[in-house]
């Protein structure tokens, strides 16, 4: 038991530190591609602005023409698309990292369609505007959450009868959010699809500010419980022998990942897959040594500005974000049934 | 020796309205390996699951070293007891030495990570378990053997005083399932560390264990050194099941013999059959 060889302990922390560094560059590249994304997307439109033209027009010079297109047009844009991406991206890997399975995200269990049809009910009956969306939204979100988890309660909680309630309550959802879009006479065809697939179309910087608050709140209070979320990857029993506090440890993070995600919701609408699908592309990118949170984030808002600008200027017609981010993940989520039929599988 | 470490009094427990533990009473002597036998569902399991607060009994108490196990903090408790389910699940790609490392977790605050006493235990861990050359590679790809001791490394990097296991040796073929019981005797010889698992296999519990649990509807049936509880007697009550008990020629402890209806050489059946008449 004691043939200790000291240079073990060496290797052992060097593999621990390149795993950490090959972590580091991988979060950097992301960031640096996310920059990269929000800078192409404030000087590429309908027309060129060059980048010192961008530069200076952030920096609060007045430059004709050019400065409206990027301040007013492509700036709110950029910014909402980053912060709803990003809350999409931590409530979805939140979610399938507490619930092993990635078919557990927010947008397919029905939490985001609860949300946009809160958002939905509040603006179209209720009147409300603002805050009080956002607000009605989380209530919405939380409450379709606390709805599945009893629903799906039998002696405790498996993750696939939770996934099979979710999506029969998501389609449900789906049908009163659609129902409420046709009661409401003045809508237009554009806003019935923020609320349906999700868009960032007419984005405002003053819905940024929220957003950002709910994201460094929330974000950071799931950060705080990265360790014990990843500890709970190996099973409520074994993370309870580890000293992890499940109970208060899910509660935390589906109070804080289903907050994200409703308050991004209450923004843009339920883009399509976002939440599902950044997890596993960060965890393509990273390995599985390691928390997920801040990458999937990172993914998430890619996604989001990348999807956006594709829809608006690289396909032949003007497609809301929702719909470029559905096509990428139907595929995606047709593999993992597939998968999961074949073998059990997990994220 | 005599040391009590885990003692458990009148202990009820069950889930919802089903009461599987019935006035339980086990005291588990420190430093020792006891081993708890009996029938599927009589409860074996249950107790291990209380005995480790993943279960709160609706009565009666755990005392670790005189402490209730209830009145911990769960980080506080995490480091003295560790408990090791049955089958558990490694999260998809993930490395050995990653999963070994989460035995630190209780050991580990927020911000405070790997400080040399982490790194040593985990080196420590894996070396006792030979998986050091392994460390790198994915769970995933081991084999059932092998993984098996990755859970115990991870259980002995935690470092604590008792370790709880539930069934270490299922679905593991025979050589191994005696390579995970020498490699737990060596952790409870070398370091001390007192040892509660759940067995299935009767002479391999015998064979292993300082103390014996017979259990029997949700009830300890007896409690002590093999050689009192594994008796013709017990397996009977216990298993309702027909047996020999001779000396083990390898070990000196006692072993069973299965009287089945086949394959029972002439001398045995003939008493045999005649105590199936009399049951």
């Amino acid at each position: 038991m004691s043939q200790m060889p000291f240079n073990a302990i060496s290797h052992f922390r060097h593999l621990r530190r390149t795993n950490a560094r090959h972590r580091a560059r991988i979060i950097a590249m992301l960031t640096a591609c996310l920059l990269a994304g929000v800078l192409l997307t404030l000087m590429l439109g309908q027309s060129f602005t060059p980048l010192t033209t961008v530069l200076r027009i952030l920096g609060g010079a007045e430059v004709p023409g050019a400065g409206f297109t990027v301040r007013e047009l492509r700036l709110p844009r950029a910014v909402v698309s980053v912060l709803v991406g990003a809350c999409f991206g931590l409530g979805g890997i939140a979610f399938q990292t507490m619930l092993r399975n990635p078919l557990a995200s927010p947008d397919i269990i029905g939490i985001s369609t609860g949300a946009s049809t809160g958002a939905v009910f509040a603006i179209v009956v209720l009147s409300l505007s603002g805050p009080a969306v956002s607000i009605v939204a989380i209530a919405a979100g939380l409450g379709v959450a606390l709805l599945i988890y009893s629903l799906s309660w039998r002696q405790g909680v498996t993750g696939g009868r939770l996934i099979l309630i979710g999506i029969g309550l998501a389609a449900m959802l789906q049908s009163v959010t659609a129902y409420l879009l046709m009661r409401a006479p003045s809508w237009t065809l554009q806003e019935a699809l923020r609320w349906l697939t999700g868009s960032v179309n007419g984005a405002q910087l003053d819905q940024a500010l929220p957003l950002l608050v709910a994201l460094l709140l929330f974000g950071g209070l799931l950060l705080s419980r990265r360790h014990d979320l990843e500890t709970l990857r190996m099973g409520d029993d074994l993370a309870a022998g580890l000293g992890v506090r499940v109970a208060v440890t899910r509660v935390i993070v589906v109070i804080t990942a289903v907050a994200l995600v409703a308050f991004a919701t209450a923004v843009s609408g339920p883009i399509a897959f976002v939440a599902f699908l950044s997890g596993p592309i960060a965890a393509r990118l990273m390995g599985r040594n390691g928390s997920l949170l801040i990458p999937a984030a990172l993914v998430g808002a890619l996604l989001v500005l990348l999807g956006d600008y594709a829809g608006q200027f690289l396909l032949p017609a003007r497609y809301p974000v929702g719909i470029v981010t559905g096509v990428l993940g139907a595929p995606y989520l047709l593999y993992l049934i597939l998968r999961d039929n074949k073998t059990r599988g997990s994220l | 020796m005599s040391v009590c470490s885990l003692l458990a009094q009148g202990l009820v427990a069950g889930y919802g309205e089903r009461t599987i533990l019935n006035a339980v009473n086990l005291n588990v002597l420190a430093g020792q390996t006891t081993a708890i036998v009996g029938a599927n569902a009589c409860g074996k399991s249950t107790l291990l699951r209380v005995l480790s607060r993943l279960l709160t009994p609706t009565q009666g108490s755990v005392l670790l070293e005189g402490s209730d196990i209830h009145l911990l903090p769960t980080r506080r408790l995490a480091q003295q007891l560790g408990f090791l389910p049955q089958s558990p699940i490694a999260p998809e790609g993930i490395s050995v030495l990653e999963l070994v490392s989460r035995g630190r977790h209780p050991h580990q605050g927020l911000f405070k990570r790997w400080s040399t006493a982490d790194e040593t235990a985990v080196a420590d861990a894996l070396a006792a378990t030979h998986m050091s050359e392994l460390a790198e590679r994915h769970v995933d790809e081991l084999s059932g053997g092998q993984r098996q001791r990755v859970w115990i490394a991870m259980a002995l990097a935690q470092q604590t005083k008792v370790l709880l296991l539930d069934e270490p040796t299922t679905f593991l073929d025979i050589n191994h399932q005696v390579d995970v019981l020498d490699l737990l005797t060596d952790l409870n010889q070398q370091r001390g560390t007192t040892i509660v698992m759940v067995l299935h296999e009767l002479n391999l519990a015998a064979r292993y264990a300082d103390q014996l649990v017979a259990m029997a509807n949700g009830q300890v049936y007896a409690v002590g050194p093999p050689e009192k509880i594994l008796t013709e007697q017990m397996v009977r009550d216990v298993f309702g099941l027909e047996s020999r008990v001779i000396e083990d020629p390898v070990t000196g402890k006692p072993m069973m013999i299965p009287l089945g209806r086949h394959g029972v050489s002439k001398r045995h059946q003939a008493s045999n059959t005649e105590r199936a008449v009399t049951v």
